[in-house]
């Protein structure tokens, strides 16, 4: 029973943590069709600069904003500047994203070297709950709330206000929205710097989990497309449903059936597209 | 940390060898060169850049003079992978035609590289701990100042069994040879002394979260061992705290799981977790005093495993040069020199190499501390003489298949 | 220069490159460049005439090198025999995962493909009784084929020669043909195919299957080079730097793709000699490239060059 329990709240902890790192991906690939493969390493670049900035006496929930603000700075310039010419070159888009991905994880490494920092959770979180003779860690519950209000966050966006109904008609018809005159390119910037803003903010707010590490974009750029597959691309439900089932199946898949611990990630992932191409909530496009 | 590359130590070394006395019988005058095979780009980038600095650090000291002669490091980035390894090694004999290798760092790269060395016969400090390359495929190129990977594992079972009095624990190491390897030595030791080892647990080397395996573990245990390289035993350990873990059951550890560059970022967290490596920073002889005086003042970091290991092969490979009187051009006899000479004096202790090239040596049991601002690995007991067979004979261990996930056969696990 | 000439030339080239190099250090280098070029072209059957961007090519490099091995050293076949099982069996992964993979298209395809490419290479690690896990298997002698003997570095470099030069005029003729224009126009238009009475998905399967073919020689001919395999074979990262050298060489050109991978394999061979951070620098070669030619190298130097030649009009 205890052990249901706690693989319970890992997996909704996990499922909280892939959500904010997911989200911003599917944003950004849900309109502007770019799969930005850098969206790893944007993650880790923002874990790096929150530990710089904690290091000096900045609020974790600060740091947290402000490591997203500049990392979605860099991809607002990555966007204008560079990905922007590639409109519709999805080839020379995946080039270019994993160009950069290079390029920061070795900037990464150049400047913060090789060892792997902590993000110390903020005061007054760091130690665990204990209830019920069960020992939890607070930090992690609090995630899965972060990722509650930022989903319903976004869902008022898109959902209640004028920008977001520009994003998603976008989303749903480039042409026509185009048609009826919203300006797509000033949309495309902001959609950009705003999924890059989350996934670098993310990567402070996972920070205390799983710290900033040299590999980190490696071992986050699968899970980040994993959940946004499965969930269906451009869709926010998809990305927060996604994260949640790939939370849950992870880790109750490795502490279950050890022996798949490799592909316990994919197999859903790579069944339900099988099945259903366009993932859970996607819409399918011709 | 300036980034040494050829050019730069080129430049150094014209300097040196322009302020050489020429007419001098001994001196010769074309300098010996090393390559170094480490890893600078890369999840594994840490452990090179430190071994790096330990080498960097040795030759500095003695002004890149070994033996009498000069010597010229070119430094070679495998990245972690097999085949860039092979093709630096390539690189550095073919190319630059050194005369030795330092490296390289993990064992699937000098698995990669071990028929080529033969080839060539190209001697070869080893720094990765794989426990096949002295043993059941030794090659005769090969020499190991650090250890196996179960060198230091059997040593620490045994101290758990008889000074930590543990009986039942659990062990949990990373899913790779190495893991295998050091958990199969502890197991080995830890229950022919009576132990049980009741839960084995292997999560994939580059795994996100070890929450799900934190959980997992049983109740009533005595102790958890644990087998982690790179920096994953930082992380394991901190999440082991959150999970309110941390002081309820004894974390000890392998060679790399507290290593003092991850101790560097670790909190209280990491207070009183035994563990076993030939090497300490906090070893008390002159050379080691030294050494890490010199790597606080250069690189401002504390030396770990990474750098203490480039640091004694470099006082091995002098040990050798001078046996040759410098010259490694004969390799036959350098060679040997590398493979039958003891070094008493190195930042580790003392060392000598058995039949197979690997290490004899010192194994120090250690319990992570608080001095001043930093945590430490406090020297608590010493294992002298410790070989890569601990004390069982050599040709009965050599029967048995190497160490692995199922070897030895895990017979008291609980599930 | 008509096109058989600058084929008789390039095969001139490439016979006598071995000559020209000053050592076995580059020699070797050059089979490296031939064994990644393979893998380059075989790959660009797929992504540059399919239009399906895959993830998971390493797959079938991977499990041919491993094939090939485990025939070896375990069942104690033959040379030709391990390397018919090793290609074989290959194929048969693409044919497999062709058909798993091609349930979708687009960013659904490139995932289907790389999660099947993490799979095997979770496969590699944990099954160790097959695999040797992360320590590999090792080899203990290159072949010799059909009196070539592919211990020296010469012999080598002459053997992925003939298998690349093969490669590349097969690969050629199926572009150039019936089969290779209904294939571009599956990509281009594949509504249009479809209601032309044209199979899209077998052209697409077929596409993938003899892309997977081409993965696994090169797989061989990578396993005979280094007589050693080990999971990072079958890594994402294999993956990405096929598909990299691909795109950056020029995704549809016959040759764009052997152009990417001189480039890469150089960079990562000889660049990381003299440049600590060569890492970071391919990046910047990436992104260079893309924004000044966005169709590839390939496409972007013979535009420069016709730009040149053409008069102002």
């Amino acid at each position: 029973m205890q052990f249901y329990v706690i693989q319970t709240l890992n997996s909704l902890a996990l499922g909280g943590v892939l959500f904010l790192l997911s989200s911003g991906f599917s944003l950004i690939f849900g309109l502007q069709r770019i799969p930005n493969l850098a969206h790893g390493a944007l993650f880790m670049l923002g874990a790096y600069i929150g530990t710089s900035l904690i290091s000096r006496g900045v609020d974790f929930w600060a740091a947290a904003v402000l490591s997203g603000i500049a990392v979605g700075l860099l991809g607002a310039a990555l966007e204008r500047l560079i990905l922007r010419r590639l409109a519709g070159n999805e080839q020379g888009q995946v080039l270019v994203t994993l160009g950069v991905a290079f390029i920061i994880a070795d900037v990464c490494l150049m400047v913060w070297t090789g060892d792997p920092i902590p993000v110390p959770a903020p005061d007054g979180l760091r130690r665990p709950i204990f209830a019920y003779g069960l020992a939890f860690p607070t930090y992690r519950l609090v995630v899965v709330g972060v990722a509650v209000v930022m989903a319903v966050l976004l869902f008022l966006l898109i959902e209640r206000t004028r920008l977001g109904a520009m994003i998603r008609a976008g989303v749903d018809d480039m042409e026509m929205a185009r048609g009826v005159g919203i300006r797509v390119s000033r949309l495309f910037s902001i959609t950009f710097f705003f999924g890059v803003a989350l996934a670098g903010a993310a990567g402070v707010v996972a920070g205390p989990i799983f710290s900033a590490y040299p590999g980190l974009d490696a071992d986050m750029l699968p899970l980040a497309l994993v959940v946004v597959i499965l969930g269906g691309v451009g869709s926010l439900l998809g990305a927060f449903v996604g994260s949640f089932v790939v939370g849950f199946v992870y880790n109750f898949g490795t502490a279950l059936l050890p022996d798949l611990a490799y592909v316990i990630l994919f197999l859903p992932m790579v069944l339900a597209l099988v099945f259903k191409p366009e993932g859970l909530f996607g819409r399918a496009r011709p | 940390m300036t980034a040494i590359n050829r050019r730069t130590v080129l430049q150094g070394l014209a300097v040196a060898t322009g302020t050489l006395a020429a007419p001098a019988v001994q001196a010769q005058p074309t300098p010996v060169r090393i390559g170094f095979l480490t890893v600078k780009t890369g999840p594994l980038a840490s452990g090179g850049l430190q071994m790096e600095q330990g080498l960097l650090l040795y030759l500095k000291e003695r002004n890149n003079r070994l033996a009498g002669r000069a010597v010229e490091l070119i430094t070679a980035d495998t990245g972690g992978v097999p085949a860039q390894a092979r093709t630096k090694t390539q690189e550095l004999v073919e190319r630059n035609r050194v005369h030795c290798i330092i490296g390289p760092l993990a064992a699937f790269e000098a698995l990669a590289i071990d028929d080529y060395i033969r080839g060539v016969g190209l001697p070869t400090l080893a720094v990765a701990a794989a426990d096949d390359m002295t043993q059941r495929n030794p090659n005769p190129w090969f020499v190991r100042a650090t250890s196996t990977s179960s060198q230091c594992a059997h040593p620490m079972a045994d101290y758990a069994l008889n000074e930590l009095r543990m009986r039942r624990m659990a062990v949990i190491a990373d899913d790779i040879a190495y893991g295998h390897e050091m958990l199969g030595g502890f197991q080995r030791v830890f229950e022919d002394g009576g132990g049980r080892v009741v839960q084995k647990l292997w999560p994939p080397l580059a795994v996100p979260d070890y929450g799900t395996y934190i959980s997992q573990f049983r109740s009533n245990l005595d102790g958890i061992y644990m087998g982690f390289a790179g920096s994953n035993g930082f992380r394991f350990t901190r999440q082991f705290n959150e999970y309110g873990m941390g002081g309820r059951v004894p974390l000890t550890g392998g060679m790399t799981a507290v290593d003092e560059s991850l101790l560097q970022n670790m909190g209280n967290e990491a207070l009183g977790i035994v563990s076993a490596n030939w090497y300490s920073a906090e070893l008390d002889n002159p050379i080691n005093r030294s050494f890490v005086e010199l790597m606080r003042r250069d690189y401002r970091v504390d030396p770990g495993f990474y750098a203490a290991a480039t640091y004694t092969n470099g006082a091995v490979l002098e040990a050798a040069m001078r046996s040759v009187d410098g010259r490694v051009e004969d390799k036959e006899p350098f060679m040997a020199a590398l493979r039958t000479n003891a070094v008493p004096e190195t930042c580790r202790g003392p060392v000598r190499f058995d039949q197979y090239g690997n290490v004899v040596g010192n194994v120090y049991i250690r319990r992570v501390e608080r001095k001043g601002p930093r945590l430490v690995n406090t020297v608590i007991k010493t294992y002298p003489d410790v070989s890569q067979f601990w004390t069982y004979d050599p040709a009965a261990y050599l029967r048995n298949p190497v160490y692995s996930r199922d070897n030895p056969a895990s017979r008291f696990l609980e599930r | 220069m008509s096109g058989p000439l600058r084929g008789l030339l390039a095969l001139a080239l490439l016979a006598g490159l071995p000559w020209l190099l000053p050592g076995d250090f580059y020699v070797n280098l050059a089979s490296q460049v031939l064994i990644y070029a393979l893998f380059a072209i075989g790959l660009n059957l797929l992504v540059g005439y399919g239009g399906l961007t895959s993830l998971g090519h390493a797959a079938y490099f991977g499990v041919s090198a491993y094939a090939c091995a485990w025939l070896t050293t375990q069942a104690g076949l033959g040379p030709a025999a391990a390397a018919a099982g090793a290609l074989a069996l290959g194929t048969a992964t693409a044919g497999v995962f062709g058909v798993l993979a091609l349930r979708a298209s687009g960013l659904g395809f490139l995932m289907i493909t790389l999660a099947l490419g993490q799979i095997v290479w979770g496969m590699a690690y944990r099954w160790v009784a097959l695999t040797g896990g992360d320590n590999g298997i090792r080899l203990a002698d290159r072949p010799v084929v059909l009196g070539l003997d592919a211990t020296t570095p010469i012999g080598f470099y002459y053997l992925a020669a003939g298998v690349f030069a093969i490669a590349f005029y097969t690969i050629r003729r199926t572009a150039l043909s019936p089969f290779g224009a209904c294939l571009r126009g599956s990509r281009d238009q594949p509504r249009r195919m479809a209601a032309l009475g044209h199979n899209v998905w077998l052209l697409r399967w077929l596409a993938f299957v003899m892309s997977g073919f081409w993965g696994s020689a090169a797989g061989l001919l990578y396993l005979y080079y280094h007589k050693f395999v080990s999971p990072q074979v079958l890594a994402l990262q294999q993956s990405a730097e096929g598909l990299l050298m691909v795109i950056l060489g020029g995704a549809s050109t016959l040759t764009g793709p052997v152009v990417g991978a001189v480039v890469i394999t150089l960079v990562k061979n000889l660049a990381s000699s003299y440049v600590d951070r060569w890492y970071a620098l391919l990046g910047v070669i990436f992104i260079v490239a893309v924004v000044f030619m966005p169709r590839g190298m390939v496409p972007g130097v013979a535009g420069l060059w016709a730009r040149r030649r053409a008069p102002q009009s």
